[in-house]
Formats: C-alpha cells, sequence, structure tokens
C-alpha cells in the first residue's frame, strides 16, 4: 500500500468536515472488504482515509413498514437479524452469498451499495426493493433512489464530499421472494444473480412483480418487460416462462475472460425462471 | 501511530502505520507467525483470525482499525499450555497435512460452532467453504470437526 493518513472521526459531522476538505484525496472506509484490496494494489491512493467505523451507522430498525439499514449494517446481521427475517427475507437471502463468512463479518450494506460492483448482491436487491437512500454532506442531506442512484461501472451518485448514511427498504411481506445466483466457485462474484419478489391477489393474479439483475450490465437491471409480462396474469409455469424470456431478451450483457455474453443471457433467463418460479410459490403459501 | 487491542486475552499496545495491515502487524511487528499469509487478498482464508469473536481476513482490515477490539490467533486457543481439543481432533483425524491452512480451519470452525454447536456434515461444510485447502481435499477437516461436535458435548 501507498502511505496514507487515517482518521477515524467519531461523529458524522466530523466525518463530513473531512470528506469536504479533502474531496477525491479521501477514501472512505467502512468494512474494508472491497477497499483494502484495492489499496494493496494501489488501484487508489487516497492521501487520506477516512474510518467512520466509530459512527452510529450499525442498526437495523422497523418503522411504519418501512425497514431502515444503517450504512454500517453488516452483511452478517442481515443474515441473523429476525427483524430481516420477518420483514424483508430476501435481503437475508441474498447476504447469505456475498463473498465468504469473513467478508460476511466485516463488509457492510452501505459500503455495497457504494462501492457498485456490477456483480454484487446487493446493489441489484435494493434495486427491486426501490430503496431510497440516504446521502449526507456538510451541506445537509439528499435523498436518492436506488434506481438513481447506481450510474455505471464501480459509480454511484455519491459525490466526493458525501457520505451514504442510511438506507431505506419499504417491507415486503405479502411478497414471496427468490436470489438465484451461478458463481464459478464458492465466494466468487456472481456471474449472473437474480432477484425476484411477487405478490399475488386473492384471485390468484401477480399483483405485484419486480425483477432485478446482477452481472449483465456495468450496474444493476431491473427486469421491467418481465414484470410487465406478470403483472395482472396468472403466475402459471408457461407466464413465467414468458416473463423470463422477455426479461433475457431485454438483456446484452458483456463478456469476460471466463464467460461469454450470450452464455450471460441464456444463464439470465434460467435463473430468472426459477426465481420467479421460487417467488411465486412463496407468495401462495403467504396468502 | 498506537493501536489499543486485546490480544488473545491480553491487552496489548501497538505502534502501527496506517498503511499496515493486521495480518503485517501481528506478523511482522509482533512475531505472531501462527497467522500465515496465503493470497493477500481476502480469498483463501489462510489469515483468518477472529475480531470480536467473528472470522475475519487479517489481510483486509487495517492494523489501526483494530482499536479497542479482540483478537484471537490460533495461539489464543490454547488450553493450559495445550492443545484445543479441536486441535487434537485435526491431529486424530489426519486433518493436518502440510499445515498451512490449518490455523484459519480451526479459528472459523470454532466461531462457526460458538453460534451453531451441533451442524450436521453438510452445515460444517458449509461454514468452511471460504477456507482453502490443497493438501486434504478436504474429507478429513469435515471428519475431525464433525468428531469434535460429537465427543465435546456441543449443545
Amino acid at each position: 500500500m501507498h502511505p496514507f493518513e487515517y482518521a477515524a472521526p467519531e461523529t458524522l459531522p466530523d466525518a463530513l468536515a473531512l470528506l469536504r476538505e479533502h474531496g477525491e484525496d479521501a477514501k472512505v472506509l467502512a468494512g474494508g472488504q472491497s477497499l483494502v484490496p484495492i489499496l494493496t494494489y494501489r488501484l487508489a491512493k487516497p492521501r487520506l482515509v477516512v474510518d467512520i467505523n466509530a459512527l452510529p451507522f450499525g442498526e437495523v430498525t422497523a418503522e411504519n413498514g418501512r425497514l431502515r439499514l444503517g450504512a454500517l449494517v453488516r452483511h452478517h446481521q442481515l443474515e441473523e437479524s429476525e427483524t430481516i427475517r420477518r420483514r424483508c427475507p430476501v435481503l437475508a437471502d441474498a447476504a447469505r452469498l456475498i463473498g465468504n463468512v469473513r467478508v460476511r463479518s466485516l463488509g457492510t450494506v452501505g459500503g455495497s451499495l457504494a462501492h457498485a460492483d456490477p456483480a454484487a448482491e446487493l446493489p441489484a436487491v435494493m434495486t427491486a426493493l426501490d430503496a431510497r437512500l440516504t446521502l449526507a454532506s456538510a451541506g445537509g442531506q439528499r435523498h436518492v433512489d436506488a434506481r438513481d442512484f447506481f450510474t455505471g461501472l464501480l459509480t454511484t451518485a455519491l459525490s466526493s464530499e458525501e457520505l451514504l448514511v442510511a438506507i431505506d427498504v419499504p417491507a415486503v411481506p405479502a411478497h414471496g421472494w427468490a436470489v438465484e445466483e451461478l458463481s464459478r466457485r464458492a465466494g466468487d462474484f456472481a456471474v449472473v444473480a437474480v432477484v425476484a419478489l411477487v405478490s399475488v391477489d386473492r384471485q390468484g393474479h401477480v399483483d405485484d412483480a419486480r425483477v432485478a439483475f446482477a452481472g449483465v450490465a456495468d450496474q444493476p437491471v431491473r427486469a421491467r418487460a418481465a414484470e410487465d409480462a406478470l403483472r395482472g396474469h396468472e403466475p402459471t409455469t408457461e407466464r413465467l416462462g414468458r416473463a423470463a424470456t422477455a426479461a433475457r431478451a431485454a438483456l446484452a450483457p458483456p463478456s469476460d475472460a471466463f464467460v461469454s455474453g450470450e452464455y450471460r443471457r441464456l444463464v439470465a433467463g434460467v435463473l430468472c425462471r426459477r426465481a420467479l418460479a421460487r417467488a411465486v410459490a412463496r407468495a401462495l403459501e403467504a396468502r | 501511530m498506537i493501536a489499543r487491542m486485546v490480544l488473545n486475552g491480553r491487552p496489548r499496545e501497538l505502534d502501527v502505520r496506517p498503511e499496515q495491515t493486521l495480518l503485517e502487524a501481528l506478523r511482522d511487528t509482533l512475531g505472531i507467525f501462527d497467522v500465515k499469509e496465503g493470497c493477500g487478498e481476502g480469498v483463501c482464508g489462510v489469515c483468518t483470525v477472529l475480531l470480536d469473536g467473528r472470522p475475519v481476513s487479517s489481510c483486509l482490515v487495517l492494523a489501526p482499525a483494530v482499536r479497542g477490539r479482540a483478537v484471537t490467533t490460533l495461539r489464543g486457543l490454547e488450553r493450559d499450555g495445550g492443545l484445543h481439543p479441536l486441535q487434537e481432533a485435526f491431529v486424530r483425524y489426519g486433518a493436518v497435512q502440510c499445515g498451512f491452512c490449518t490455523p484459519g480451519m480451526l479459528l472459523t470452525a470454532l466461531a462457526f460452532l460458538e453460534r451453531e454447536p451441533r451442524p450436521d456434515r453438510e452445515r460444517i461444510r458449509a461454514a468452511l467453504e471460504g477456507n482453502l485447502c490443497r493438501c486434504t481435499g478436504y474429507t478429513k477437516i469435515v471428519d475431525a470437526v464433525e468428531a469434535y461436535v460429537r465427543d465435546n458435548g456441543h449443545g
């Protein structure tokens, strides 16, 4: 690592003052599970690392049908929290797929979103959930919807003087859910991951459907075509297949050293069909 | 800068540089060589230590960030100067070949068993999936953990 200075502010105003003062020369350290390798490989050479772990953003709270996750909530909390399991179990299922157990010990929700790896699970989950992110700077706070937060490869709406402090998630207790992913080895980033949330009304028709992919573009992708193909219809196997085909048709995933874009697209369709089937089964159970 | 921590049950003050990892501080500054360096990027699990009881890759923790926290390395498992019963199980079941992955395997397994004292074989395999071993083929490691669970009245 290149040498840098280290600060561990104990209040939000202190942290924000540091970010305002140092701008692009500062990097925020949360769980460090992406930042530390980046520093080790000298892909970033900040002059200052601002360790925000002393800030009080580690709580999961539920209020008015919403879940509020502090930006420093760790992945293992998503796996283990009773509140999460009851109100938004898709977050627990997604967290289990993140990296390895050591990454989940330290890695944070805010860190994963701010890092914005296109193959990461949580950005896709937050996109599917229509989460709202709270960004703070020395000048005040603003809210950004997940769909507007991710702007490209490892790039978000955060400016260099802003800090992601909280994520509000609408609780979806009536929705069936599923997270499906294919990765090359245990612990690897997903080749493709898909998140599905489906609710079914009393007539047995799909009331609400949300589908989002990771790994198929430079940022999370919401599969509107699949959602439209489901909404208002009976979720038959044939209908789910049609929705998955619609989702696949809208994708143009990139190739990399291991996997061609065409293979990714094929896998996306298969995983989407499986995720929808499981989400629908859970939605019917919950009715 | 000075980082105060509790290392294997004892308070320690450690002079660290911001750009030092916990792994480097433990090995290079303190000479604690039961922590090994493997991949250096958090994938292999060889440098696992427990931070407040949870497994972390010490290569992915900045040394100054451990101030005020409890760090456990393999030697923190010592019982009255002897081996921990899980270590004995590893010996008995031939779960150690080159030994390089062993500290990480032991710490990961024990942290897991704290939370889930009576896992079945599949759960043990899943708990250790983030720790790579290039010798044993894992079977004997899982055997050893399974035997330890059976013989040590967990749960």
